[in-house]
């Protein structure tokens, strides 16, 4: 198969697209993606972005690509404590740190908690997934204003937006269904503004940009998500693909459209109703903010700090 | 050639083209990439023997 654009020897088909590139057409394409998102829907507004990331192929992505574009971005990163697998990922966030030589703000949750992300689902009674969101929610938060950052920018991708879309209209849960978007507004100056530029970039774009620009990223999937509801939703989102390509990338535009004409009628927002912990002095819906909560029952005497790891100090 | 994918291994010793070789399997191209040798490869890629290849799993979730 041949590059659609150069001729050269193809290294992927993108089938909702009807082309065909070879590894530097590939490069450029996908970076042009990023790019035009980002200034499409403006989610950076010249501030200064911080990536949260974990050592998987969208974060590192990520954190690689707007870095190459000259947009100068530290990392945060929550170390779960999930044995090898958060040895590996750290392993993989400290290499990609030294790589762009920039910042990364760790937040570990064994040395700060006193316990381990299961552990700390058995107390708050979750399922590891929900415990960890909340976690990696709150640190992400803390970091970016804590540490005088404008913008959280994440790794999320078409597939995940499509993913939570599909199961969202399954169930048809409608207080989560119109939550989605490509930015969360920073509120009060206690929600951090965040944002996704991987938004229309499918997993297996993701994946493909982080093999050839030799991205050095953790391929096992985390143990604790091996029964997630996602990674079904994703199976059969991807057998529909397979069969009629460019229904995830429909299926997700057509969501940004519903949703930019819903605003036009209603004004709504993350952070409505919710209030401030009496803790913290970070977003709570309730007196206590989730994780002031979680400390509390851990009975751990130390406080929210994280670790710095400069590549230049190393 | 040697073929890794999931976690396991397997020896084939015919040439295949990769999209027959995910349909053998009964994976989805739309969920593995295929690495032949450290290069990514494109589905109509003919797979031969002392080849090395690698299946990669792009999902993932939590």
């Amino acid at each position: 198969m041949k590059c659609k654009v150069c001729g050269r020897e193809a290294v992927i088909k993108l089938k909702a697209y009807n082309t065909s590139l070879c590894a530097d057409d590939f490069i450029s394409f996908f970076e042009k993606r990023v790019e035009e998102t980002i200034r499409k829907y403006s989610l950076l507004k010249n501030g200064r972005p911080i990536v949260a990331v974990s050592g998987g192929k969208d974060s590192l992505t990520l954190w690689y690509i707007l870095n190459k574009l000259g947009v100068a971005a530290d990392g945060i990163y929550v170390n779960l404590g999930i044995g090898e697998y958060s040895l590996n990922s750290l392993e993989k966030v400290k290499k990609m740190a030294q790589r762009l030589n920039r910042k990364v703000y760790i937040f570990d949750v064994c040395e700060i908690v006193g316990k381990n992300i299961e552990g700390i689902a058995r107390i708050m009674k979750r399922v590891p997934c929900s415990a960890c969101g909340m976690v990696k929610r709150y640190v992400m938060n803390r970091v970016c204003l804590d540490m005088g950052y404008d913008v959280v920018l994440t790794g999320h991708n078409l597939d995940d937006e499509a993913s939570a879309l599909f199961g969202n209209l399954l169930y048809w849960r409608e207080g989560y269904l119109w939550k989605k978007d490509l930015t969360l507004e920073e509120k009060d100056g206690r929600l951090s503004r965040k944002a996704k530029p991987l938004f229309l970039c499918s997993e297996r774009e993701t994946a493909a940009y982080a093999i050839v620009s030799r991205i050095d990223y953790i391929y096992e999937e985390c143990p604790l998500s091996f029964d997630a509801k996602s990674l079904v939703y994703k199976e059969v989102l991807n057998r529909i693909e397979e069969i009629s390509p460019g229904t995830k990338i429909a299926f997700v535009k057509g969501y940004l459209k519903m949703l930019k004409k819903r605003k036009a009628f209603e004004e709504e927002g993350d952070g409505k109703g919710m209030g401030v912990c009496e803790v913290c002095g970070y977003p709570a819906r309730g007196l206590r903010c989730a994780m002031c909560r979680l400390m509390e029952k851990s009975d751990t005497s130390k406080q929210i700090a994280f670790i710095e790891y400069n590549p230049e100090e190393a | 050639m040697k073929i890794e994918y999931d976690g396991k291994v397997m020896e084939l010793d015919r040439p295949i083209l990769v999209y027959k070789l995910l349909e053998k399997l009964s994976l989805n191209r739309e969920t593995y990439l295929v690495v032949v040798n450290d290069r990514l490869v494109t589905e109509d890629h003919r797979l031969l023997p002392g080849d090395h290849v690698r299946l990669i799993r792009v999902v993932s979730g939590g």
